[in-house]
């Protein structure tokens, strides 16, 4: 059994003075400070893993005078909560954040998209913003916030269906390309960041590029906060220097009986027992917007890829049909294999209707629904068949 | 000819928010928020006002959950459904819930006083099981701190 401990990070929720880092962006040129997120290697905190530095660079070469920078607050993966508690303790952090990207694409603009489950934040958000611009007074800096709520749609954490959220619409995703960048929020280049990412360039251009990189792995660079819950005496939220394995992780936060971890919520992937030390929790493994959710062996994995489906089936926007379609009949499906009305079998066309819409759905919803249902089938077989 | 009747409401909303397309949704969250729901008389009223078509307005309204096209209690009670509430007793939580508003999933009081719903992931998976009321969150449920929560409701 190993006994290296996962290593605690307090960089996120570290209170910043941020007028020294807005002095700081200031008198930079903005492809500096794109230069200085691309050699931090910083890679998108809200799941996909997009090299920040790279779509600053992209925004800021496209030549319109209106740009924007958008805040995907709208954390909606079952089993992610870190933004929920960075907003709550560190709001001046993440308009900072902002203001670094505003400055590094040339954007005036921003938006903070929070979902409407937490609206109870937007009195404090409000306090903070307003302390926030006026410090941006104070420099002289004439990029402003909005802050925008969601109405309980989880497909509008896509970034092109948050757009189309912001712009008063229906929050359907649109085709890629063109990307953000190009024609993000009402056709303009825009940067879309989660909120920890643009936290963690607040913390690069405070301590530099090689600061960030002293932690992590060469595919995983920094730390980042991971929301733990699940069959775990502790739950709750931590910054974890990334490149841990699952076994690390489970010895720490484990309560002696795990069986499964789904890493990445329900849109990630399940990581059975027998697979605990092979596999690492990062873009070289399995990457994460920070769910991480443990199962005990008296937790019925059929009962987990049925709450998972469900709620696919409810969250998917019906624009294409591959999802729409797709997620009612693996639904149906595995409830009809458990009821024994189609044999084992049958969870093989599943796992293939699974991959088809993998390949044809239009955005990462319909895409990543395979990632749990293929998982979870292949190594608890027998859970969802008797 | 039909006479038009000013809705106040949505006159006050929209000089609030202003009557582009990016205005729609802060003015409908607003009159849910009033109302607690939106009706058709009241989409329609939207739409005349922000100069788009009424379809429109409802194809909106429609796609977001907590934009209510229904009648709606004045404490909206949304159980949370998700893997780590439904590992944590979610079912007996709703139970309670249910047994002393009388009333099933879905529905709204008499006295439209109380709706129960169920919402997917809310965001305190770690304080399982949560659900809101109105905009509240209220978390690391048990039948006993239901019942005192609703308790307090009810003598609101």
């Amino acid at each position: 059994m190993s006994e290296k401990h996962v290593k605690r990070v307090d960089l996120i929720f570290e209170k910043a003075e941020c007028q020294e880092v807005l002095g700081k962006i200031m008198k930079m040129e903005p492809d500096d400070i794109c230069q200085e997120v691309l050699d931090s290697d910083l890679k998108g905190r809200g799941g996909a893993g997009f090299p920040t530095g790279l779509k600053w660079r992209f925004a800021g070469n496209e030549e319109d005078p209106v740009k924007y920078v958008v805040c995907n607050a709208d954390e909606g993966e079952p089993g992610t909560f870190k933004d929920r508690e960075i907003l709550d303790q560190v709001p001046e952090k993440v308009f900072c954040g902002m203001a670094v990207a505003g400055r590094a694409i040339g954007a005036k603009i921003g938006y903070v998209y929070l979902r409407g489950e937490y609206k109870f934040l937007i009195p404090k958000l409000n306090e903070a913003l307003n302390k926030f611009h006026d410090v941006m007074d104070e420099y002289n800096h004439n990029f402003r916030i909005k802050i925008r709520l969601g109405s309980g749609a989880y497909i509008c954490g896509e970034e092109s269906a948050l757009f189309e959220s912001i712009e008063g619409k229906r929050g359907e995703p649109r085709n890629k390309p063109p990307y953000p960048t190009k024609s993000g929020l009402f056709g303009k280049p825009t940067t879309i960041n989660n909120v920890e990412t643009l936290v963690h360039t607040v913390m690069i251009m405070k301590y530099g590029a090689a600061h960030f990189k002293e932690l992590g792995t060469k595919d995983s660079r920094g730390s980042k906060v991971f929301s733990v819950s699940g069959d775990t005496p502790i739950s709750g939220i931590y910054e974890l220097e990334l490149g841990m394995s699952v076994h690390e992780f489970v010895q720490e936060f484990g309560d002696g009986d795990t069986k499964a971890v789904q890493v990445g919520g329900a849109s990630g992937f399940c990581v059975p027992r027998k697979k605990f030390d092979e596999t690492i929790i990062g873009f070289e493994g399995v990457p994460t917007g920070g769910s991480m959710k443990l199962f005990n062996s008296t937790r019925s994995m059929y009962n987990v890829l049925h709450n998972y489906l469900d709620f696919f089936t409810e969250e998917s926007c019906g624009q294409c049909t591959p999802c729409r379609v797709g997620c009612q009949q693996l639904l149906m499906g595995v409830e009809a294999v458990k009821r024994g009305e189609k044999n084992s079998k049958y969870l093989d066309e599943l796992v293939k209707l699974a991959k088809t819409m993998k390949r044809s759905s239009k955005c990462g919803l319909g895409q990543s629904v395979g990632n749990a249902f293929g998982s979870i089938v292949e190594n608890f077989k027998e859970e969802i068949i008797y | 000819m039909e006479t038009i009747i000013e809705n106040e409401l949505v006159r006050e909303l929209a000089n609030k928010h202003g009557r582009t397309r990016e205005s729609l949704i802060p003015i409908l969250q607003d009159m849910v928020v009033h109302n607690r729901f939106l009706s058709k008389q009241d989409m329609v009223d939207v739409a005349r006002e922000l100069d788009m078509s009424a379809a429109d307005v409802f194809g909106t309204a429609t796609f977001y959950s907590f934009l209510d096209t229904e009648p709606r209690g004045k404490y909206i009670i949304r159980i949370c459904k998700t893997i780590s509430c439904a590992m944590k007793g979610k079912n007996d939580i709703l139970a309670t819930i249910q047994e002393i508003l009388k009333l099933n999933l879905g529905e709204t009081s008499p006295d439209k006083k109380f709706s129960l719903l169920e919402a997917n992931c809310i965001g305190w998976c770690h304080k399982a099981p949560a659900m809101l009321i109105n905009d509240t969150p209220y978390t690391e449920l048990t039948p006993e701190k239901v019942t005192e929560i609703l308790r307090e409701y009810i003598k609101k």
